[in-house]
Parts: structure tokens; sequence; C-alpha cells
């Protein structure tokens, strides 16, 4: 039993791993093989030996676009949930204010970027990075939230009026802890939207007034510097693998023990 | 029993409901209960069963017709509601499942913790007060369920068809603590059942609804010992007035 649930866990991690190594080795062996230019496809020990190169300037940018995306990611989390937790205590709220929840999620940010640039000024680049991936992640966890504020069992909302609970009792007992599987899948969503839009807005301010992952890449494209893009574009995925997992690791320890989408079914 | 004398505890007169689809859920159902007696209520799917355990909780209110308190002015502050799923907190434990109610009106976990673990014990789930409601078999949560109920020591216990989704046998089990419960307490309780043998075995009286509209259609006294049990379900007194019931019913419908 332990056993073959050990073999599981360990093939689980395993495999995606070999067959890392093996697209790897594949690419290495190609470009050598066919003697591709490193300034169209460069080899993956090309790529390490430029991403060791550069260590300092990279791992400053990291920092820069960890730095956005982490912001974002709080404060689209904490506005999400205290907006979703306002348009439930209120319909009036809700009726008037959500076309503009909506309106804030459909407009591409790209389109906004810009003007989000000129309003705050290109001194303060990370605020508007900020600002503007706070608008792309911020949706999910307000819609979901909402979802999970209103799911609450009928019978527990009765019982709860039966003991004569205040509207701040419900909401702490009983709405948000059956909302917090809600509120962690928009978290999941908005962790990795939160980066897409930090290293988007980037792109679009572009000026070189901010010194993110993303401004790395278009930096290392002017110079044809071809093998410094991948490790720049290799550690943007190596953080958005790293923001699933944690958030992924949070919505396990919090739910392990009750909700039914994280509990392992015997047999 | 003081039945005859003293004033009941709750006192229906033409109580009708009709739900906002138009559906007359209760067309004027009179009926008195006594306090600290022990009454059924039988009949056919959607006859208003709920609807009429909804409106003495308080949950809704009648549109016509009137609910009295006679014996204590008001309806009691604390009472019990046993729904007919468990509808247990599935984030919580067994213990902060039952300390909700007392929870709700203020009491830490300490102050609690004696008369949670009394109630536990009552329904035999005090080695439980750590487990989820997800490690429980559906007896065992209707069990917490019961618990949490009885933690106020509320006066009136509401139950609505609290066994209906469980076994024969963890049924009879919990129909027997019931009466256990209901002789050392001296609560009223309204009990809701599809099951005519359960009604006669559990109470003193039963009434028989009818549907479209909602009514009470015969109010049969039970006649059993003081002590039921094995016996008493095996008797031909049992069985009798099972078929009595039973004969009530098909006439209504
Ligand atoms: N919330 C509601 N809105 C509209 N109609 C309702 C509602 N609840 C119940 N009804 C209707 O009222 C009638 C009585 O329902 P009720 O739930 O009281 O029946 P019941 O006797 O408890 O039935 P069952 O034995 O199946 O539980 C039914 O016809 C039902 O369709
Ligand atoms: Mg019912």
């Amino acid at each position: 039993m332990t056993d073959s649930r050990f073999q599981t866990r360990f093939w689980r991690i395993a495999l995606p791993l070999l067959v890392g190594v093996a697209v790897l080795l594949v690419w290495q062996g190609a470009v050598t093989a066919f003697d591709v230019p490193s300034f169209v496809l460069p080899a993956p020990t090309l790529i390490a030996e430029s991403l060791v190169a550069n260590f300092g300037s990279l791992m400053g940018s990291l920092v820069v676009t960890l730095r956005v995306t982490i912001a974002a990611f709080l404060l689209a989390s904490i506005g999400g949930v205290a907006l979703a937790i306002l348009f439930v205590q209120n319909r009036a709220v809700e009726t008037a204010l959500f076309p503009y929840a909506i309106i804030l999620q459909v407009t591409p940010v790209v389109a906004i970027a810009p003007l989000i640039l000129i309003w705050v000024g290109f001194d303060q680049v990370e605020l508007a990075l900020l600002i503007l991936a706070w608008i792309v992640a911020f949706f999910p966890v307000l819609s979901n939230s909402v979802l999970g504020l209103r799911s609450v069992d009928h019978n527990l909302a009765d019982l709860f009026r039966l003991y004569g609970a205040s509207r701040l009792q419900t909401l702490i007992e009983l709405q948000l802890p059956a909302a917090l599987p809600y509120i962690l899948a928009g978290m999941k969503i908005s962790g990795g939207l939160a980066l897409i839009g930090a290293v988007v807005a980037e792109f679009v301010a572009g000026s070189g007034a901010s010194t993110g992952l993303a401004w790395r890449i278009v930096e290392a494209g002017n110079r044809l510097d071809i093998p410094k893009m991948f490790a720049a574009l290799f550690l943007l995925s190596l953080l958005g693998i790293a923001i699933f997992f944690l958030l992924s690791l949070v919505e396990y320890l919090l739910l392990r023990r009750w909700h039914e989408s994280v509990i392992r079914r015997e047999g | 029993m003081s039945e005859a004398t003293s004033s009941p505890l709750i006192s229906l007169d033409r109580v009708g409901k009709t739900y906002a689809s138009g559906i007359m859920a209760l067309g004027g159902v009179s009926a008195e209960i006594a306090q600290g007696s022990f009454v059924s209520l039988v009949g056919p799917s959607g006859c208003g069963k709920s609807t009429l355990l909804r409106i003495l909780a308080g949950l809704i209110s009648a549109d016509s017709g009137a609910v009295a308190w006679p014996a204590t002015g008001a309806r009691p502050a604390e009472l019990g509601f046993v729904f007919q799923e468990a509808t247990l907190m599935p984030w919580a434990s067994v213990f902060d499942n039952v300390w909700l109610p007392l929870k709700l009106k203020g009491r830490s976990r300490e102050q609690a913790h004696e008369r949670v673990m009394s109630a536990l014990s009552r329904v035999s789930l005090a080695d439980f007060a750590d487990a989820f409601p997800r490690e429980l078999s559906g007896g065992m949560r209707m069990r917490v369920s019961i618990a949490r109920a009885l933690v106020t020591e509320p006066p009136l216990l509401l139950m609505d068809e609290p066994f209906a989704a469980l076994d024969e046998f963890t049924r009879e089990t919990l129909d027997d603590d019931l009466l256990a419960l209901w002789h050392a307490q001296a609560w009223t309780v309204v009990f809701v059942t599809h099951s005519i043998y359960e009604a006669v075995y559990l109470s003193q009286r039963v009434l028989v609804m009818g549907a479209r509209p909602g009514r009470i259609v015969a109010d049969v006294k039970i006649d059993a010992p003081a002590e039921r049990g094995r016996d008493f379900r095996e008797s031909h007194l049992y069985i009798d007035q099972c078929a009595a019931i039973s004969a009530k019913l098909r006439e209504a419908s």
C-alpha cells in the first residue's frame, strides 16, 4: 500500500524531469549536429553559461519582477476578497460596481498600459507596473470569492439564523470558510496572471526605466544576445512554476482535512 | 400527564402558508402541542411537514392564521433543530461543530468544553471530538448533528426526518437514544418522519397530515408501556396502531 503510494509519488516527480532531461539532450545534440547558429537557437549549455555570466543583472531583474508580481498578487487577493464581501453584504453595491469590475477585466492590459504609464509618470514605472499587474490579477479573486460566499449551504445558513448569529459572525464562521476553496482557486489563477501582467506591462513600458526580467529580454533581443534572452525566459518560467507550486501547497495545507478537492481517496 | 390542565406549549390556529411560487403548502393547520410531549408528524411527501416545522422554528412565517406559545408567552429562545441531512460545517472538527451554538452566544472554547463533551457523550461520540465530519459514517454525522442540537439544552427540539438517510439498525439505535434523552430531560419534541413505524414507536401523539393543501387529517394518541423497547416493537399493540395510522394515511390521499 504505502510502497505503491511512494512509487506513484516518485514517478509523478521523476517522469516530467526525465522528459525535461531528454528534451535538453535532443536539443543539445540537434544544435551541435546541424550546426545551428546560436542567434537562432542557442544550445542549452550556452544558455547556462549566459545565465552564470549575467547572474548578477538577471537576479536583480528577477527581484524587480518578483517584487511587482507579489505586491500585485497580494493587493489583488486582499482587494478581491474585500470587494466580494462588500458585494455579498449589499446587493446595491454589487449592482452598481460589478459592471466596472468586468470592464476592468475585459480591457486588454496592453491597451491601457501607456495611459497608466503617463498618469503615474515614467519616474515611477514600478508603481505603474504594479497597477497594471493588479488590474489583470484582480478579477479572478473577485468573481471566485463572490461565487464562494454565495455557495453557503442553505441549511447551515438557516442554522446560523436560528442561533441568532450576527452578520459578522455569519461572515467569519460560515461564509468565509465555505468560500475558502473558491478564494484559493481564484488566487491560484491570479498568481499566474500577476506575473503575466507584470511582464506584459514591462514590455509596454519598455523604455529601460524599469529593470525587470521582461526588460532584460527586450534588451538582449535588441543586442541579438539570444542566449541571454533564453536565460531570462528560463528564469521567468521558473518563477511562474514556483508561484504555482507555492499556491498549490498553501491550498493543500489549508484544505487537506476537509475539502473533497484535495482529499486522497482510499483504494 | 398534565396535558389537559396546563396550557400547551404550542398552539396553532388555522396556520396557512403559500409560497411565492403559488404553491399552497399549508391550508389551515390547527393543533396544540403540550409541554413535555413527544409529537410526530407523518404524511405523504410534499404535504407541508417541513414547512410546518420551519414555521415553528421561526425560519419562515405563516401568512395566515396564528402560532402562539401559551405556556411560555413566546417561542423559546433556545430551540434545537435537526435537519434531514446532518448539515455540519465540513471545515470544523466534531467538537467545533457542536460548540457552534454556544460560540455564537459568546462562550469560549474553555467555557463550553464541559457542555460540548457531555453532549457528545450522550450520543457516544466523545472519542471523536477531534475528527472531521468527512471522517465519520452517515450515522455518526447525524449523531453529531443531534449533539449540536442538544448542547444548548433546548426545551424544544424540532427534528425533520433526522434518521431518514440511515439504515434500519442505526435508526433503531438512535430512536432508542432519543427516547432515553427525552425521558431524562422532559423536553418537548416535534418529530417529522416518513416512517409510520418510527412515529408510533417514539411518540405520545401522531399527527397525520394530508396533502394539497397540507392539513392535519387525524390526531392519534399512542398507547404504549412506559418503557418502550424491543418488546413494544414486536407487540400487537404496536403493530395494530401502525396499521390504524396507515389506514388513516390511505384515507387522506
Ligand atoms: N422554498 C420553497 N419554495 C416554493 N415552494 C416550496 C418551498 N418549499 C416547499 N415548497 C412546496 O411546498 C410544499 C410542501 O413542502 P414541504 O417541504 O413542507 O413538504 P414535506 O411534507 O416536508 O415533504 P417531504 O416529506 O418530501 O420532505 C411542496 O409542494 C413544495 O413543493
Ligand atoms: Mg420535508
